[in-house]
């Protein structure tokens, strides 16, 4: 039930070439207003690639990719601070808009991190830093979240509440997700676009559909595909012997 | 002991020192000592280009400076070279041909002495207006480019995602380093410029935890060094740009006390 007036971002048969190198190929797809879509894929299958296209940090690309907004937040899967900048965790937040105090510390406590606001960036753990990046990417409210293995190196509790959390956000901000994530548990649980990826989209759909699909089971194994359909079985809805989805 | 060139002097050089702090914290901050100093060398050619075409040395200077670094960015594209090779390459060809274009000019008589340590009593009054009036001009644009630059500095990829178009940043920072150059080159001369940048905004790194703190510290520090290192200029009649420099040097050491410090506090 999309209009095209909900699509945020759009990639059609986008794709990347580095020194005469495929990093990605063929991609379209598109991600709307409160829509969560999620990008999977084994190491090196060009997940990253694909959401830097998205993002238009990408000038030459194969394809097009359109962007129909500029309010957007990103967390990026690596991200190298030098440490020669003298830069608290609330001059972060600002980087790259101005915000007021309530505003800061509502996304801080958000996620967890309210009491490190005046620490040195360069003092925080991989999983402090990982909750930091999230505030600053949702303290701006944007329209587009691109979310890049978002809660890598956080603890295992942090780690659920904080998918909770972006759930939250793209039902309340209904901003449009475009997530990238290795755990399928919990990627399934929330999502309603699955794009796998090898290089190409080898399959996509919803949850169920991807997991039900022959390429996905040769990319990731039998007890992948297992693991998705076990996840689906615990929602709110059945599935048809035609795979389709319905509400109970 | 204040005669009129020593109080020109001294407005040049706090006007200097305004626009020398926040420059030289990106400097640090983007790694470009060498880039500036590659800058600085190429000055020299543009100095005696003024001096042949009897043109404005300010406007000279900074039209080859801009020059260089375009090239710079040219043959980073186009050669396999690695940055620090094309910097050196660049920094020691144009001052020497620079100093083999000097050798030609035999009817000219050149204080290179000045030229490379900067010189206060060369200092007029339509310097004076020059580094003012450039002054302001740098700092608006800084101000007005501060967001895009400081962010991509941070992370070049989240600025970009973030719609903030840091390479037009990076392009007119490129620009404003020029421009700093050739209004500074008389207070300090052409190989010294590059410390006014760094040796004050240093210090700050060490005082400070913001990195709007860093900007007003290096400021404060390039002022302190600007008094200082004239009043020591006049007294012993030494060069005011490595009267400076060293003024600038001795509040560097001082610095590195309050580091010693807050380390001690934080074990």
């Amino acid at each position: 039930m999309s209009t095209d007036q909900n699509i945020l971002v759009k990639l059609n048969d986008a794709g990347l070439q580095l020194n005469n190198k495929w990093l990605v190929k063929g991609v379209s797809l598109q991600v709307e207003k409160g829509k969560i879509v999620t990008l999977i894929g084994p190491n090196g299958s060009g997940k990253s690639t694909t959401a830097k296209i998205a993002l238009g940090i990408y000038k030459k690309i194969d394809g097009s990719v359109k962007k129909y907004t500029n309010k957007v937040g990103y967390v990026p899967q690596k991200i190298s601070i030098d440490w020669t900048l003298p830069l608290r965790v609330n001059d972060f937040m600002m980087l790259t808009e101005s915000l007021n105090k309530e505003t800061i510390d509502e996304a801080l406590s958000l996620t967890g991190v309210i009491h490190l606001k005046d620490k040195n960036l360069g003092d925080l753990s991989g999983g402090e830093f990982q909750r930091v990046l999230l505030a600053r990417a949702i303290s701006k409210k944007p329209d587009l979240l691109v979310l890049d293995e978002p809660v890598q190196g956080v603890d295992f509790t942090g780690e659920i509440a904080l998918y909770e959390l972006i759930k939250k956000i793209s039902d309340e901000l209904s901003c449009g997700i475009l997530l990238i994530s290795h755990d399928l548990h919990t990627v399934m649980s929330a999502t309603d676009h699955v794009v796998c990826l090898n290089g190409h989209v080898c399959c996509s759909g919803s949850p169920m559909d991807v997991a039900k699909n022959n390429e996905y089971k040769a990319l990731f194994g039998e007890q992948a595909s297992q693991i998705l359909s076990r996840y689906q079985h615990k929602h709110d809805h059945i599935h048809t012997d035609e795979g389709e989805i319905k509400k109970n | 002991m204040f005669d009129d060139f020593f109080i020109r002097a001294l407005v040049a050089g706090i006007g200097v020192a305004f626009v020398t702090g926040p420059l030289g914290c990106f400097v640090i901050w983007r790694r470009l000592s060498y880039f500036g100093d590659t800058l600085a060398h190429s000055a020299l050619l543009g100095v005696t280009l003024a001096f042949t075409m009897e043109f404005n040395i300010a406007i000279s200077v900074f039209v080859i400076s801009s020059m260089i670094a375009l090239i710079l960015i040219q043959l980073q594209k186009k050669t396999n070279l690695p940055g620090d090779a094309l910097l050196g390459l660049l920094a020691h060809s144009s001052l020497a041909v620079g100093l083999v274009v000097i050798g030609f000019l035999t009817f000219i008589r050149f204080d290179i002495m000045g030229l490379l340590f900067g010189d206060i009593l060369a200092v007029s009054v339509n310097d004076l207006l020059i580094i003012w009036i450039g002054g302001a001009f740098i700092l608006l644009t800084l101000k007005f480019i501060w967001k895009p630059l400081f962010a991509s500095t941070v992370n070049y990829e989240l600025a970009e995602a973030e719609g903030l178009n840091p390479d037009r940043a990076k392009a007119i920072f490129t620009i404003l380093m020029a421009a700093i150059i050739a209004i500074s080159i008389k207070m300090v001369g052409l190989l010294l410029i590059t410390g006014m940048l760094i040796i004050p905004a240093a210090m700050a790194r060490n005082l400070s935890s913001s990195p709007q703190g860093m900007v007003i510290y290096s400021i404060i520090g390039g002022l302190l060094s600007v008094i200082i290192g004239l009043l020591t200029s006049l007294e012993f009649n030494t060069s005011s740009g490595p009267s400076i420099i060293t003024a600038a040097l001795l509040l560097f050491i001082l610095s590195l006390f309050k580091i010693k410090q807050s380390i001690k506090l934080k074990n």
